[in-house]
């Protein structure tokens, strides 16, 4: 039988113990991948090379799956994010209620596309598919925080905000 | 855990309830919480040990109350009749809540529970919803809870508790209605070295919370439902797939699971029979297409939920090669009662062919925005002019949309029909999971019907052509219809594609994916024709040249 080298993490980085972690409690294998990718965007906050190679190679998976995998699923992101990040929810209510207009909004204000960085890095544009929150539609999420029934006008205003400061 | 221990602990839990002479309920599902209800529990906290009142008065934390667009709900009272509602309180109302408890309401924030919203309701799944703390387990346990689980282990064979649910007429509550208890005795039937359940809480369809609210209010009860049914087909693993973007709902069923565990209902070895079971979380990553089983498992198998052709259907070779049962979490929240109350019982609820009650999610352009249960067979009308009491703004109701992308939008004609599931299926549309979108004249067909072709395009998986293919076709037909540049040779074209994806797909995605296009060619044909013919949109939607402003 051939012997089998865990690989060691790519660098000092404390983050890679928890990621070891999780491959550990799936017993090392491929079955964990997801879970595995899971706790690497909730450690560093995206996907890159080095973190792809190191899961796929330590759990034994060809590189093209854990890629596909990594892209196969939206909830994964291979980019890191901006400063900021606003959420905009298109789930049906949403859509009924308005959310077109804020997606042209953001849009035409920041001149970016959903899933896109502002090149400044300061604001991250991300569509939903539904937040669950139809009764307060349409939704918009600020930083992790949920705001309803938005207007373009507020939209606006609210990344004016991060915008103009330096913070 | 014998089934004295559980009394017990039932008994001690009522009693220190008991003690407490005013009660203030706090919606803590991910719907308030976003309207900031935690920082109004915090508040009535506060002011509860401010005043001493800590021996008789209790905040406590709850899950949704169901008017999910009035949010942040609070309830006071601690018998049932005598309850008062308030909805959009703020923390700084929680003094004058607090004032109120043995006096007038506070008829500024007062919520009127006397309305067909409530009234109309009839609440199996959702009973415990707003009534019980979610993150106890002694509060399920007082409210009855896990006496079905020791009932069936203890007293009956997995082979009656089968019969039970047959008896019961349970259909799948993910949208296709199999019937439950057949789809449990194919899996008891198979052989295999290790059979899995599995809970299906991957709520794709957009518009649709019923799942995600079951979670957050009453975790336990989709843990005793997966533990009845584990049982039932002799299974000792388990998994939730649930959605990553339901943090709270992971949160809850984290620690339900813990719970659960500590308390010996959730192991080996359970209530000291040979049964042992337990239970494994897996976050789903934002894939629609992993609502359809097979995906799913590929998906827990750590692959690209990618689906497979059935036959062999999951209950004979599913995870891992092994008999596998794939239930929703509604569905699984079904099961208790219909152990605790028998199958007849539910079965007496309903119409002949669809049993018992289904949740749904109500929004849309509609005033009473919210998650509400009735028993099937309710029409459509009472469901938008009743509890959702109509259209805001003085606008003329145009369509009603059932079962998100792979349902139909069904129009005025089909108000009086009931809801259940041959009724839907026969108007073009179906039951779905259970979201339920009003639409209203500001909206154009065509447009809504581009919009879940879209979602489909992009949800698609791409493993066959039919799906991957066609819903870019279609779709970008559609998008021509409503640039206004789209030809009648179009309009054939795409109903031609109607066919050939509901025909030759490989899974319900592309099956189901012309289901908004085709029922709304059906009941808005003038709107399509609008757009072609006289390039008009009728609703005053659609821009003129492509990409253009929207009106």
């Amino acid at each position: 039988m051939l012997l089998f080298a865990k690989p060691v993490p790519p660098n000092e980085d404390k983050r890679w113990r928890l990621v070891d972690a999780t491959m550990r409690r799936h017993g090392q294998q491929s079955r964990g991948l997801i879970e595995a990718l899971h706790t690497v965007q909730e450690a560093f906050g995206y996907l890159d090379d080095l973190s792809l190679r190191y899961v796929a190679t330590s759990l034994r998976v060809p590189l093209s799956r854990a890629y596909g995998v990594a892209t196969f699923y939206h909830f994964f992101t291979l980019k890191p994010a901006g400063q900021h990040t606003c959420v905009i929810c298109t789930g049906t209510a949403c859509y009924i209620k308005g959310a077109p207009l804020l997606l042209d909004a953001i849009q035409k204000d920041l001149g970016v596309l959903p899933g896109e960085t502002t090149t400044d890095g300061k604001v991250s544009f991300l569509t939903a598919r539904c937040l669950g929150s139809c009764g307060l539609a349409p939704a918009v999420v600020y930083d992790q925080e949920v705001a309803g029934k938005v207007s373009p006008q507020a939209l606006r205003e609210h990344l004016s905000q991060w915008t103009r400061h330096d913070a | 855990m014998t089934p004295d221990e559980l009394s017990e602990i039932a008994e001690t839990e009522r009693e220190s309830q008991k003690r407490f002479k005013h009660r203030v309920n706090v919606c803590l599902a991910a719907g308030c919480v976003s309207c900031q209800s935690q920082a109004v529990k915090d508040a009535l906290d506060k002011d509860i040990s401010r005043r001493g009142w800590g021996e008789h008065c209790q905040a406590k934390g709850v899950g949704c109350m169901g008017l999910c667009a009035e949010g942040p709900l609070v309830s006071t009272g601690t018998t049932i009749g005598n309850e008062r509602l308030y909805k959009r309180v703020g923390a700084a109302d929680a003094a004058e809540i607090l004032d109120s408890l043995e006096g007038p309401l506070v008829s500024r924030l007062h919520c009127a529970t006397d309305v067909p919203f409530f009234q109309r309701q009839k609440k199996i799944v959702l009973e415990n919803s707003g009534v019980i703390d979610p993150e106890r387990i002694e509060d399920y346990i007082a409210a009855e809870g896990y006496y079905a689980l020791i009932r069936a282990v203890t007293e009956m064979t997995p082979r009656e508790v089968v019969e039970e649910v047959m008896k019961s007429g349970l259909r799948g509550r993910g949208g296709a209605g199999y019937p439950t208890g057949l789809k449990w005795s194919t899996v008891a039937k198979s052989f295999g070295t290790q059979k899995f359940v599995i809970c299906n809480a991957d709520e794709g369809d957009p518009g649709a919370f019923m799942d995600r609210s079951v979670l957050e209010s009453d975790p336990h009860r989709v843990l005793e439902g997966m533990l009845i049914a584990a049982y039932a087909v002799g299974s000792s693993d388990g998994y939730i797939y649930v959605r990553a973007e339901y943090p709270l709902a992971i949160k809850r069923l984290r620690a339900a699971i813990r719970q659960a565990e500590r308390a010996g209902l959730l192991g080996a070895n359970i209530c000291g029979t040979r049964f042992s079971f337990k239970i494994d979380l897996r976050l789903g990553a934002g894939a629609f297409v992993c609502g359809e089983e097979t995906a799913l498992i590929a998906s827990v198998e750590g692959k690209r939920g990618t689906p497979r052709a059935r036959p062999p259907y999951p209950a004979m070779q599913g995870l891992l090669g092994q008999p596998t049962l794939i239930n929703n979490v509604e569905t699984f929240a079904n099961v208790p009662p219909i152990v605790r109350n028998g199958g007849d019982w539910y079965a007496q609820i309903g119409t002949e062919k669809s049993k018992g009650t289904k949740v749904f999610a109500l929004a849309g352009r509609v005033q009473n925005t919210g998650l509400v249960e009735v028993p099937m067979g309710i029409t459509l009308r009472e469901m938008v002019f009743e509890i959702g009491g109509g259209i805001p703004d003085g606008r003329k109701f145009k369509a009603v949309q059932t079962g998100g992308p792979s349902g139909g939008c069904l129009p005025t004609e089909a108000l009086d029909q009931p809801v259940d599931y041959e009724s839907l299926a026969r108007l073009g549309s179906i039951m779905g999971s259970g979201g339920m979108i009003v639409i209203d004249e500001s909206s154009c067909m065509v447009d809504v019907a581009k919009y879940f072709m879209d979602f489909c395009m992009t949800e698609s998986c791409g493993k066959c052509t039919p799906c991957r293919v066609g819903t870019y076709q279609m779709h970008r037909i559609l998008s021509s219809i409503t640039n206004m540049t789209a030809t009648p040779e179009d309009l054939a074209m795409l109903e031609e594609f109607c066919d050939l994806l509901k025909h030759t797909s490989l899974c319900g995605l592309g099956q189901s994916a012309p289901n908004p296009v085709v029922s709304t060619l059906k009941s808005f044909a003038a709107e399509y024709k609008a757009h072609i013919e006289d390039h008009t949109c009728p609703a005053g939607v659609c821009g003129k040249a492509p990409g253009g402003e929207r009106a």
